[in-house]
């Protein structure tokens, strides 16, 4: 079973990504901010993570520079899930090692559908 | 609405779309119809069956078809009949016209525009190798307002994430305000027109590929035949067609036949026993 790591600072999105991806025979867990999913990272590297942009304490852009210079840190597929859906947000988080990225609001075909992109599914 | 009403709309569909819909899509009738009976001021659908049978106002007889055609589409459907047309159909017609330089690629129910801009992303990744070449994509469909849509190029924020990988999106589409606009190169590649299926489209010309992608699944037996006849008249002898998971063409015209290098890929011939197949005609799993 893949591991997924869902990392956003609204406990509601985390339980809807967490029913989603659930729903597709995926482990969860979850992380309020940026540097306390870092921590769950060093602990057991994730398969996938769903990452939100603005969160406090460490936001995504920065957990995902922190991530991909970890050992280990380039093997989780990262999806970024934010509001942040302009082109400059984008074309940053992919540069950063982003590997797909959902504009909120989004449902669960899309969350499906973009995992499935990136091999998770 | 009363049987011989709905007897009335089921045969009027049919005959106008090729929509085979029976009793119990009654409330399908009475969900697609409802608004469009509200919006002409028809106090019922027994009303709005009853202006049809008049058979004096054209735009509503349309505007009844085109409420009642599913439009359901998204980038890159399915996967694999993409990933055909670039691994399967692609390297041999590249070959096969290599001093023609011509590909002509026909989708033959477009619905917002989806599928025929799938492909000229794909097409715009060979654009190296297919320089000099005339590639034409001509795309079609019943409804002249998803048609209007397509040629627009302008698809929202949902329908960017359907299939289609960021990176794409990054590349071939520019934000305007909440929505995206796919690239004028890639609108220009692409002509896109209303057609019938039921009607006569030997005009279209002569296709190499043809998607034609979860609509058969609305016809009877017959029509679909008719259909899938005609189709491959419009083809090259080595050309392609692409049909979509839920339709086995095989089973309704000797037109074509399962391609034997793999589960799925069908191709012309009389029936099984042809040696050399001239068609190729490839299904989704
Ligand atoms: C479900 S969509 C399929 C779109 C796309 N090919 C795909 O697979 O995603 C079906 C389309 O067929 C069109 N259609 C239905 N009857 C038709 C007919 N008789 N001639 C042409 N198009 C038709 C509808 O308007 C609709 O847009």
């Amino acid at each position: 079973m893949k591991h997924c790591l869902v990392v956003d600072d609204s406990s509601v999105i985390r339980k809807v990504a967490r029913r989603i991806l659930e729903g597709c025979e995926m482990r969860i867990s979850e992380a309020e901010n940026g540097q306390s999913a870092l921590a769950l990272c060093k602990q057991a590297m994730p398969d996938g993570i769903l990452l939100d942009w603005n969160m406090p304490i460490m936001d995504g852009f920065d957990f995902l520079a922190e991530l991909r210079s970890l050992p280990g840190g380039d093997a989780p597929k990262v999806v970024f899930c934010t509001t942040e859906n302009d082109v400059s947000h984008i074309t940053r988080a992919l540069r950063a090692g982003a590997d797909e990225y959902v504009m909120k609001p989004f449902d669960s075909e899309i969350i499906t559908s973009k995992f499935a992109e990136v091999g998770l599914l | 609405m009363t049987p011989a009403q709905f007897a009335f709309l089921a045969k009027f569909l049919k005959d106008r779309s090729g929509l085979v819909i029976g009793e119990d899509k009654r409330y399908l009738v009475e969900a697609r119809l409802g608004p469009v009976a509200h919006q002409r001021g028809l106090a019922s659908l027994s009303d709005l069956a009853a202006a049809l049978a008049r058979g004096a106002d054209l735009d509503l007889a349309a505007r009844v078809v085109e409420a009642m055609t599913t439009n359901e589409t998204f980038f890159f459907r399915d996967g694999a009949p993409f990933t055909l047309f670039t691994d399967v159909m692609l390297p041999h017609l590249m070959a096969a016209r290599a001093r023609e330089k011509t590909l002509r690629i026909w989708s033959a129910a477009c619905s917002s525009g989806q599928e025929p801009y799938s492909l000229a992303m794909l097409l715009a990744e060979r654009k190296a190798q297919l320089a000099g070449w005339r590639v034409e994509i001509v795309a079609t469909d019943l409804a002249g307002e998803v048609v209007e849509r397509a040629k627009e190029g302008l698809f929202s924020q949902f329908e960017v994430q359907r299939g289609l990988p960021i990176k794409l999106l990054l590349k071939h589409f520019a934000q305007e305000g909440e929505r995206w606009r796919i690239d004028a190169a890639l609108r220009q590649m692409v002509h896109f027109r209303t057609l019938n299926l039921l009607r006569d489209f030997s005009a279209l010309g002569r296709f190499d590929v043809v998607f034609c992608r979860n609509v058969l699944i609305y016809f009877d037996a017959e029509t679909k035949a008719d259909v899938l006849n005609r189709i491959a008249a419009s083809m090259a002898p080595d050309g392609y067609l692409m049909v979509g998971s839920a339709e086995a063409p095989e089973a309704i015209t000797r037109r074509f036949r399962a391609h034997p290098s793999r589960g799925g890929l069908l191709v012309k011939g009389e029936g099984a026993a042809s040696a050399a197949p001239a068609l190729s005609l490839v299904a989704a799993r």
